[in-house]
């Protein structure tokens, strides 16, 4: 089914709803209709019954989680769906209680995106541990600089008895360089 | 640490010779090297590809057997040598640092395909640790990505020499207060704490990479977004190919 056909027939069985095509996906213009154009997809004669993979992505201006469907039933398929959510409120309502393959998913782009799903069961960090702090595919996200001993090292190292030359330590005082304009 | 040659004070001509009549001069020490390089038992754990290189490497084809070190431990405690063989994760350093530490002395380790040397081709990732030899000791490095199964048996031959170069009375394992387990690592906020072991590692005088790239990296770069409602970009023409002159000797 081309997208334009299929946003007609959606528009038509989920009055209210606001869709808008954008490139060959459908974005869901509120992300609280999400569940309801989902549990649509899963229980009408459409019987779109598979959610292959849950993304986010960072544009700058707002976060986006895109969902890939297929219907193994009928074989048809691909139907992608597009939500787009603030920034400083990234918040989905998860799609867990319809399918349940997002339950990893979700966790992912929340660990990598910081986007939250309303209503997961779980979600925690799945890749980072416990206790990571930022989301580090968002593209503010600056990384550590892994050649650079920080106050809290030379502290863990004291604590373990490791030497630490004066250097070093002088070395740690001293703020990183950042280089702001790298790769332009 | 140089390779001394395990020189011995017997002659070689005669020991061939005695050899033919059936007799065997041998030091200690070469006994005991012999011993020991020919039953190299690796530790049984593969972090990513290159692990799978490594099984192949102890299958049919190659066989590792030749060597002596087919016999793959699943615990650190009965295996002499680690092959980290893979990318090393942040979240997976402190138990390879962990298990090295619960190995027996005598330990070799090798780092087997660029990531587990420095992070391969995932140096600039937030999760990835830039070379497992930040935290402990690495006997032989292994480039390639991932090295061909000959170029594990040749690492391990590296190795063989190494165990050939040491003697029973300088060996570290035998001298008093040796101290060869290393702090484990721990999960900061933003990454291992500490980055590194100066104790074992230390941030090259030069780094070509820093300059080139900044730190934090590319973070010029990575700041645009494509703008999706606008329409896709016209696929980029490809160049005709440019007309040339006719170059058969004919239409000189
Ligand atoms: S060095 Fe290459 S083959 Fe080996 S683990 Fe890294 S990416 Fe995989």
């Amino acid at each position: 089914m081309k997208i334009e056909e299929f946003k007609t027939l959606l528009e038509l069985k989920l009055p209210g709803i606001a869709f808008k095509q954008v490139r060959d996906s459908l974005l869901v213009e509120n992300p609280s209709d999400l569940p309801k154009v989902a549990f649509f997809l899963k229980n009408s004669d459409l019987e779109i019954d598979y959610l292959s993979s849950v993304t986010g992505s960072d544009y700058l201006d707002y976060l986006e989680s895109v969902y890939h469907l297929y219907s193994t039933t009928k074989k048809t398929g691909l139907i992608t769906l597009r939500v787009r959510v603030k920034r400083d409120a990234p918040n989905v309502p998860s799609l867990v209680p319809i399918y349940r393959s997002a339950e990893f998913q979700e966790r992912e782009a929340y660990d990598m995106y910081g986007i939250i799903y309303e209503g997961h069961p779980d979600l925690r960090r799945l890749f980072m541990w416990e206790g990571f702090e930022g989301f580090p595919m968002r593209k503010d996200y600056i990384q550590e600089d892994s050649e650079w001993l920080e106050p809290e090292d030379l502290e863990w190292l004291e604590k373990h008895q490791v030497p630490v030359t004066e250097e070093m330590k002088e070395r740690a005082k001293t703020p990183r360089i950042i280089k702001k304009d790298a790769g332009e | 640490m140089a390779l001394a040659q395990n020189i011995s004070t017997v002659d070689d001509g005669l020991k061939s010779e005695l050899g033919k009549k059936g007799i065997v001069v041998t030091t200690l020490n070469e006994l005991y090297n012999w011993g020991r390089r020919s039953s190299i038992w690796p530790m049984q754990f593969g972090l990513a590809c290159c692990a799978i290189e490594m099984i192949a490497t102890a299958c049919a084809r190659y066989d590792i057997a030749r060597f002596g070190a087919e016999l793959f431990r699943a615990s650190p405690r009965q295996s002499d040598l680690m092959i980290v063989a893979g990318t090393v994760t942040k979240k997976m350093a402190p138990n390879v640092v962990r298990l090295y530490n619960q190995m027996a002395e005598p330990k070799y380790v090798i780092t087997m395909g660029a990531c587990a040397i420095a992070g391969g081709p995932f140096i600039d990732g937030v999760n990835v640790l830039r070379g497992i030899d930040r935290y402990i000791p690495v006997d032989v490095h292994l480039p390639g990505c991932p090295p061909r199964p000959e170029a594990l048996l040749y690492g391990l031959m590296e190795l063989q020499k190494k165990i050939d170069g040491q003697t029973i009375e300088t060996t570290e394992w035998y001298q008093k207060g040796l101290k060869r387990e290393f702090p484990i690592p721990e999960y900061g906020p933003k990454g291992l704490i500490p980055k590194f072991n100066p104790e074992i590692w230390n941030p090259r005088e030069e780094d070509h990479r820093r300059e080139r790239y900044g730190q934090p990296i590319l973070i010029g770069k990575k700041t645009k977004a494509p703008n999706l409602d606008a329409p896709p970009a016209a696929p980029r023409p490809v160049p005709a190919p440019a007309a040339t002159a006719p170059t058969s000797p004919a239409a000189s």
